[in-house]
């Protein structure tokens, strides 16, 4: 089975909400050098996803990543490789920048093409820049196949039909379909297995390969491919006036506080 | 698609009811309808949809297209793909909306793919530019540190709305406005994936979205029986619902199903405690809508003290069973 799985290079999002700051003048986000940038953690996700199918039965399957953007740091988009990938292929360079969730799926759905037959595509369920959550339908809709997101467990059926447990609001659907499809994977797939340092090991050694705009055939990439027009990015002012109770011991405070509850009407 | 005129709202009913961010986003498309003077349509999708056309015509909807078949109970949205193309192709709207739930979420990306036009998702905010008719859209971004407003030039622009995020119109039973049968020849051939079951994972007692007090734990708790105990007989004096951040969901000390935040549920109760949460902007997603929020942790620097109206740094193995007695004590 040749699975794909799309991972995108993001500032962590781990990091404080203090730490970022507002680059206006081109509607972005930055962090400061100290935060280092991660692989989107549900990206992570749907690359375990993929590899608890080729787990398996690990000759069979074959694990291809792509991630798209430019000056991507090797340690991070190469950590996939060393969680068990077999190949990275990167859309890389300066004409990606600055794209939406159009122009990202539409490089995507070249690159998938290029790759040739596949069985399934993973993506995780949204990245945690833009929180979108888009590219997997909006890839599934413009390769033509079917689309089943927010998985927390997908299996491989004798036949070859995939079945997807998706998340919904109060608990979860099973779904059944047939590849190739593209699964979008969320949180409560469970968490992603750690580098091993056999894995490290083996990605240092792969060279990713590089394909350029001109390599999948598309002409607008980035900036020039987006549909959606960022008016204005602003940061909300945050009042933070909170009224911390303090007592000689803390036991005091939690009785004070209930009592601070009932002076204002809240209990 | 430049003669494309009025709005259409993406509905969603469930046993025969409209559901309350149906409700919500055909206030948020009335008031933008009135804007543009044009008419709000509103198409329901499911099965035994009933009297939820009427409820949304007394929501805000002048007319209401009720897509009722058995094919269409549960959501697989390659069969409601093919709904959503003949309402579009038929209604012609200049802008769609939906909520951003299970089914919006989902449906609206492949539907803005379909018609090679930009879906904005999970807005807080949606506003008509005036000079050019065009939708804008404030929708938080970076895991909420900061907001941003789109538009597109695209026509149909689709939006989804968040949860809560807009009032929803008191109903009037007395408005006027016509509900039609959209009936679709669902092609077989076309139908993707087939929906086997649907697990309802729900918890005992007040649901989550509905409670007016939540006690919500985080990773500070260390484990899953505080939920169990301190939380839950909180939340009992409280009558109110648990909730979590997501640590304790995805340590599977609670169920996932009452996790709070930007991927998991959206609330807005009265009262918010936050136990041991730290106060991500990705779990702030899922309650800054709430009128108080109390939280309490031991390390004063946590980002939950900016958003708190009233709190306590301490332990809350300490502060929170005195916190319960003398709340035990004030509301009997």
């Amino acid at each position: 089975m040749n699975m794909i799985v799309c991972c995108k290079q993001v500032l962590d999002p781990e990091a404080a909400p203090a730490t970022f700051k507002l680059d206006a003048a081109n509607n972005r986000m930055v962090q400061p050098p100290e935060v280092k940038p991660v692989v989107n953690p549900y990206d992570e996700q749907a690359v375990e996803a993929a590899l608890r199918i080729k787990d398996k039965d690990k000759p069979a399957h074959k694990v291809t990543i792509i991630s798209l953007g430019n000056n991507l740091v090797r340690d991070v988009v190469k950590k996939p490789l060393s969680m068990g990938a077999d190949e990275l292929i990167l859309l890389e360079d300066a004409a990606f920048e600055g794209g939406d969730s159009f122009s990202v799926a539409t490089a995507l759905a070249a690159a998938v093409k290029k790759i040739g037959p596949f069985d399934l595509i993973f993506c995780g369920r949204q990245e945690s820049e833009w929180d979108d959550g888009q590219v997997g339908s909006g890839l599934a809709e413009l390769l033509g196949i079917p689309s089943v997101t927010v998985a927390k467990k997908v299996e491989v059926l004798d036949g070859g039909k995939i079945k997807v447990e998706r998340v919904v609001a109060d608990g979860f659907q099973v779904l059944e379909v047939q590849g190739p499809a593209l699964i979008t994977v969320s949180n409560e797939l469970g968490e992603a297995r750690y580098a091993t340092l056999k894995g490290i090991m083996a990605a240092s050694k792969k060279q990713p390969v590089v394909w350029k705009p001109a390599d999948i055939g598309v002409d607008k990439v980035g900036a020039a491919a987006r549909k959606a027009k960022v008016v204005k990015l602003f940061q909300p002012v945050k009042e933070g006036k909170c009224d911390i109770v303090t007592a000689d011991s803390p036991a005091e405070a939690g009785s004070l506080l209930a009592q601070k509850l009932r002076e204002n009407k809240v209990i | 698609m430049a003669d494309n005129k009025g709005i259409l709202v993406v509905g969603e009913v469930a046993e025969g009811k409209l559901l309350p961010i149906t409700a919500e986003i055909l206030g948020a498309g009335r008031r933008l309808a009135d804007e543009l003077k044009e008419q709000l349509s509103c198409i329901l999708i499911g099965e035994k949809i009933g009297d939820a056309g009427k409820a949304a015509v007394a929501a805000g909807a002048d007319k209401v297209y009720a897509a009722d078949d058995v094919q269409l109970k549960e959501y697989e949205n390659s069969t409601y793909m093919q709904v959503m193309e003949k309402a579009v192709a038929e209604i012609a709207p200049r802008i769609i909306i939906m909520g951003q739930t299970s089914n919006g979420r989902d449906l609206a990306p492949r539907l803005a793919f379909k018609l090679g036009v930009s879906a904005v998702m999970d807005c807080l905010e949606l506003a008509i530019d005036p000079a050019t008719k065009l939708m804008q859209c404030t929708r938080p971004v970076y895991g909420g540190n900061a907001k941003a407003i789109f538009t597109s030039e695209a026509i149909p622009q689709i939006a989804t709305v968040r949860v809560k995020a807009s009032s929803p119109l008191a109903p009037d039973a007395g408005r006027a406005g016509e509900v039609v049968a959209f009936a679709v020849a669902l092609d077989a051939a076309k139908i993707k994936a087939k929906v086997l079951e649907t697990i309802k994972e729900e918890v005992a007692g007040i649901k989550i979205e509905d409670a007016a007090a939540v006690v919500a734990g985080g990773r500070g708790l260390g484990g899953p029986e505080p939920f169990t105990k301190e939380l839950a007989e909180l939340a009992r004096i409280l009558k109110g619902a648990i909730g979590a951040s997501r640590p304790p969901c995805d340590n599977k000390w609670v169920p996932d199903s009452i996790q709070v935040g930007l991927t998991g549920k959206i609330i807005a109760p009265e009262l918010y405690i936050a136990i041991g949460i730290s106060g991500s902007s990705q779990h702030m997603s899922g309650c800054a809508g709430s009128k108080c929020i109390v939280a309490i942790n031991k390390d004063p620097e946590a980002n939950i003290f900016k958003e708190a109206r009233f709190g306590v740094v301490g332990d809350w193995k300490v502060v929170l069973p005195a916190f319960t007695a003398k709340v035990k004590e004030l509301v009997s």
